[in-house]
């Protein structure tokens, strides 16, 4: 993402032009945007002409205009964002107050003003900006039977493709159906990746699974390349590696990410340090409970006792339609920062950031232990 | 010269008859008609079937019955046949005597077994009662016909059916030719499976009586899953074992013991029995359950050799979860017993699996014995050390047994010991003698079918398989069935234990089912096949009671786990700790539990990504058992206390 602009004021009004260069930057931008804001950019309009002899005729401009945002909708699949809203310009084709739906483009700019910025969306424009590129890793997560392909970016993990095929079990005189299922299988997940995995731009192509299913696949693969000779496949060979995974479902892509090869080629990835917070969170609350807390009321209290080492938060709470909520979550964030603490925002796309969201969505690692909350837990309930 | 045919009067219905006749009856016929033209089908299948019996009279006196009467008949004739197979009189004979006994369809099949022969009744008597019998009748007319004659099935089925039965099952479940007859049968079948059904399901005396007849005097079926750490000679003790039984062809074994050598693997010629594909041989590890089959002296053991790798404990659980009893092995050498053994190691975790499984008896084969010498204070540490494990985890000291063997040299498998080391210190049985002593549990033959699907194969011609074991009940050939949490319906064309056909399955039986009327593609593994009239519940979202293992890291809400359910293997989420109980009295310790940590037991709520089938543990025990597994280490096991949407 490109800063055009930015003018916000010491009332913390104000508004920042930004160029969304790649898919994920639609992700940023659709944490950063929250209805009431306005938003303008260019876009194309139906309009409809009336003639004076009062035949209509209707044609498509493209249109500059400004929206008060009502609704906003992200597709994960395309990384498409949905503005919908009321026009606040006036302009030759648009009326006052006629709804429209901006559909942000990539590398066309777009200006955003906010009655307040807070210490949140000043982050995520500063994360959005960040030049520095994190690689891009593809991860195959397979069993037997299922696969998963994700594409893992710094802020989002997606899944491109999901392979399901039922193989039949060996059986006494029916192994040639077993390994016919395979076959075709192995054949399902190599299509899969010639498809979704852009070589150009994947640094890393993580194979993944249990027993020997990475193996197998990966000789199938290289020999299959190796007969069709495809080239693409033959020139990236480097860029795989196998590693061990206990099945292939998606949330398997934590242990993958834990990996200690896979850690090293990708240590800048937020996914992979999310993952290592959360995983500090579980070993804390297993050895020492009292420093370990999640949970909105927990949090707080942890926090007024300026006790909170690192705050997890998922992005979603951020995401949420009540202002009031909004601001109660950034004022924590601001203390903890204040109090000396770690705040880390979670991705919501992320694996451990979905995890985290089951989890209340905000979680915290003490300084010292804080064995009253739980006390205060009980007699609450 | 079409236009001098009277083609407005023609009678289209009779060209659709030869229609029907050539290309048979297809489902989609049903779907063009109406509900109102509803009768015509019934109609229309009477006339082409009777016109086979070329006997005009009768069709008329068909004419004279009632539509309620027609489908009447029609369907006590369905279930004539099907009780009976097919029968040897004809159609008209049949609706005589339907007539005769006011549709008591019982009444009729006794005066068929008894007079193997009817002479048909001359037309005048038939007429007759016709018209008695029409009157009699008319009260009733607005009764619906279909739960009318199932309700007179049920009520007086008790005697006269038991004579009925037994002659007729033997032949038919003896002579494959008359399995074969039943696709034949398939249409009328499908016209009165509603009515068949509940007679089967409802009856459950007479379930357990065929099952008494048809299994009684047999040998007993026992499943054996056989568990242990990975290498600790599972499969070759198996494969050993079925050698020495006769199981195995000598030539075969030739071929194993040359094929092995050459791969410089000659100790694994054993394993190669059971152990089938190439990736298992070259690997020399077994990854999928391995199935054998052979005979005691008082039963018919079915091997399940399950893998002993830890990364294959998925394909371990569904073997598991088929069987009545387990074979732990265990490497008695010095220092492999021991990294089985401690944390880490396959043996805790699978003795845990098979017992939360529902296991309760277990035979501990000390294997490799040869290799210490067959030290007798080698053998007294494994068994005491097992001994504490095994009865912490739940078994029972008088279901386990202790047996000093080698898989690879054979001693003390099939026969008493003839190694004078061992003979000097161990005088009990062998491993088969341990085998034959297995109590076979009771099978839950009485309860609604359940069958959890293991394996989805194509079988020869167009039809597909489904293997499973059956949890409850039983299943004939014919049966229409709902495949859960799908709820589609499918028919059973044909059955089959070990590709020996049969005509009814019962509890227990790892059975083979070859289905029709159903996509290949709509059945995945983990679905459960089940009987209409009282499905398997379907739930996205259940409580269970947990018991939580060692884990590294608490369970918390929100952790998403690998949940086991018989072959069912499926992401969850923690999504609730309810309560945190105590572990041996049940009583609440504390409301919402922030996390589990090790060795607790809790009620929790999980929710599933989709509809999952599923029952509860107190009324299937075999489909109310869940494990919950995180990245590849078994850590919590749950019985399904509440089904919540």
């Amino acid at each position: 993402m490109k800063l055009v602009y930015q003018d916000i004021d010491k009332d913390n009004e104000g508004g920042v032009a930004l160029i969304p260069e790649e898919p994920e930057d639609m992700w940023h931008a659709y944490n950063l945007i929250s209805e009431g804001d306005s938003v303008r950019s260019t876009t194309i309009r139906k309009v409809q002409t009336e003639s004076s002899t009062g035949s209509s005729s209707s044609n498509r401009v493209r249109t500059t205009l400004t929206i008060s945002v009502e609704n906003i909708d992200f597709d994960t699949q395309a990384c498409m964002l949905r503005l919908k809203g009321r026009n606040i310009e006036e302009n030759q084709y648009v009326k006052m107050g006629a709804y429209h739906t901006l559909d942000l483009e990539l590398n066309r700019k777009f200006s955003l003003r906010k009655q307040e910025w807070d210490s949140v969306c000043l982050e995520r424009i500063d994360m959005a900006c960040d030049p520095t590129k994190t690689a891009d890793v593809a991860a195959v997560i397979m069993q037997e039977g299922l696969a998963h392909l994700c594409l893992i970016t710094s802020s989002m993990t997606l899944v491109r493709a999901k392979i399901d095929v039922n193989i039949p079990r060996k059986r006494k005189g029916f192994v040639q159906q077993h390994e016919k299922g395979l076959a075709k299988f192995y054949d399902n997940v190599m299509q899969a990746i010639l498809r979704h995995v852009n070589f150009d731009v994947v640094k890393c192509v993580l194979i993944a699974s249990p027993g020997f299913v990475r193996d197998q696949f990966y000789e199938y693969m290289f020999q299959t390349a190796v007969k069709t000779d495809n080239k693409v496949l033959l020139d990236n060979k480097s860029k795989f590696m196998l590693i061990h995974s206990s099945s292939g479902f998606k949330h398997s892509l934590k242990e993958i990410l834990q990996d200690p090869a896979v850690m090293s080629k990708i240590s800048d990835t937020k996914a992979a340090s999310e993952v290592k917070t959360m995983e500090t969170f579980y070993t804390t609350l297993q050895c020492e409970p009292a420093k370990a807390f999640y949970g909105k009321k927990h949090i707080e209290m942890a926090n007024e006792a300026q006790a909170i080492e690192t705050l997890m938060i998922s992005d979603k709470l951020f995401r949420c339609q009540d202002v009031k909520l909004r601001k109660e979550y950034v004022r924590l964030v601001d203390s903890v920062r204040e109090s000396g603490g770690d705040v880390k925002i979670f991705s919501s796309l992320h694996i451990s950031g979905e995890q985290l969201e089951q989890l209340t969505g905000i979680a915290a690692i003490l300084r010292f232990p804080m064995p009253e909350l739980e006390e205060e837990d009980s007699d609450g309930d | 010269m079409s236009r001098h045919r009277d083609i407005r009067n023609m009678d289209y219905l009779d060209d659709y008859d030869g229609y029907d006749d050539v290309y048979g009856h297809s489902v989609e016929d049903d779907y063009y008609i109406s509900p109102s033209n509803r009768q015509f089908i019934y109609n229309r299948e009477h006339s082409t079937r009777s016109s086979e019996g070329d006997i005009k009279e009768e069709d008329e006196s068909e004419a004279q019955l009632t539509d309620l009467e027609k489908t009447k008949v029609e369907s006590c004739i369905d279930q004539i046949k099907e009780t009976l197979g097919s029968i040897s009189i004809s159609r008209n004979d049949l609706i005589n005597m339907i007539m005769k006994e006011s549709f008591n369809v019982e009444k009729i099949i006794n005066t068929i077994l008894e007079t193997p022969r009817v002479q048909p009744e001359p037309v005048k008597e038939k007429v007759n009662i016709q018209s008695t019998t029409a009157q009699s009748e008319l009260p009733t007319i607005k009764v619906v016909s279909t739960p009318k004659t199932a309700t007179n099935v049920t009520k007086g089925f008790d005697l006269p059916q038991k004579e009925a039965r037994p002659p007729v099952l033997t032949p038919r479940s003896q002579s494959p030719s008359s399995d074969r007859e039943t696709p034949t049968n398939l249409p009328n079948v499908d016209a009165s499976e509603d009515l068949k059904t509940p007679k089967i399901r409802e009856n459950k005396l007479d379930v357990q009586q065929v099952y008494q007849k048809e299994r009684g005097d047999g040998k007993e079926h026992l499943y054996m899953v056989v568990i242990g750490h990975v290498d600790a000679g599972k499969s070759t003790l198996m494969g050993r074992l079925l050698c020495d039984l006769g199981q195995v062809n000598q030539r075969i074994m030739h071929k194993y013991e040359q094929e092995s050598r050459k791969l410089g693997k000659q100790s694994f010629m054993y394993a190669w029995v059971l152990d089938e594909t190439g990736e298992e041989r070259n690997r020399g590890i077994t990854m999928d359950v391995g199935r054998f089959q052979f005979e005691t002296d008082t039963k018919i053991v079915t091997i399940l050799d399950a893998p002993g790798h830890k990364d294959f404990i998925p394909n371990m659980i569904s073997g598991a979860g088929q069987a009545d009893v387990a074979l732990l092995v265990v490497d008695a050498t010095r220092g492999e017993f021991e990294t089985g053994f401690d944390a880490g190691g396959q043996t805790r975790e699978h003795g845990l699996l098979v017992r939360s499984l529902g296991v309760s008896q277990v035979a501990v084969a000390v294997n490799k014995l040869d290799t210490v010498a067959w030290s007798q204070e080698r053998f007294n540490e494994i068994v005491a050390k097992l001994k504490a494990f095994l009865k912490q985890v739940g078994f029972k000291d008088t279901d386990v047994t202790f047996v000093p063997c080698s898989g690879l040299t054979g001693q003390n498998l099939v026969s008493k010991p003839t190694e004078t080391e061992l003979i000097s210190w161990y005088d009990g049985s062998c491993l088969l003698d341990v085998i034959d002593k297995f109590r076979s549990p009771e099978r839950p033959v009485n309860k609604p079918f359940r069958l959890s699907i293991d394996d989805i194969f194509k079988g020869t011609g167009t039809a597909f398989c489904v293997s499973g074991r059956i949890e409850t009940g039983c299943l004939t050939v014919g049966d229409k069935i709902l495949v859960c949490p799908n709820r589609e319906s499918a028919i059973v064309k044909s059955l089959a234990i070990d590709e020996a056909p049969q005509a009814v399955v019962f509890a227990g039986d790892q059975a083979t089912a070859t289905l029709s009327g159903i996509e290949m593609q709509n059945v995945s593994v983990g679905n459960v096949l089940c009987d209409p009239t009282s499905p398997v519940q379907v739930a996205s979202q259940f409580q269970a009671r947990i018991v939580v293992f060692n884990v590294t890291v608490p369970i918390t809400k929100g952790f998403p786990v690998v949940l086991h359910h018989q072959s069912l293997v499926e992401p969850v989420v923690v999504s609730k700790l309810i309560s945190q109980l105590n572990k041996s009295t049940g009583e609440v310790l504390k409301k919402h539990p922030r996390f589990l940590g090790n060795n607790t037991s809790a009620i929790v709520e999980i929710k599933v990504s989709r509809p999952i089938a599923l029952e509860l543990y107190s009324e299937c025990k075999e489909l109310g058992r869940v494990m919950l597994r995180v990245g590849g280490v078994t850590i919590a096991a749950g019985l399904i206390t509440k089904i919540i949407l």
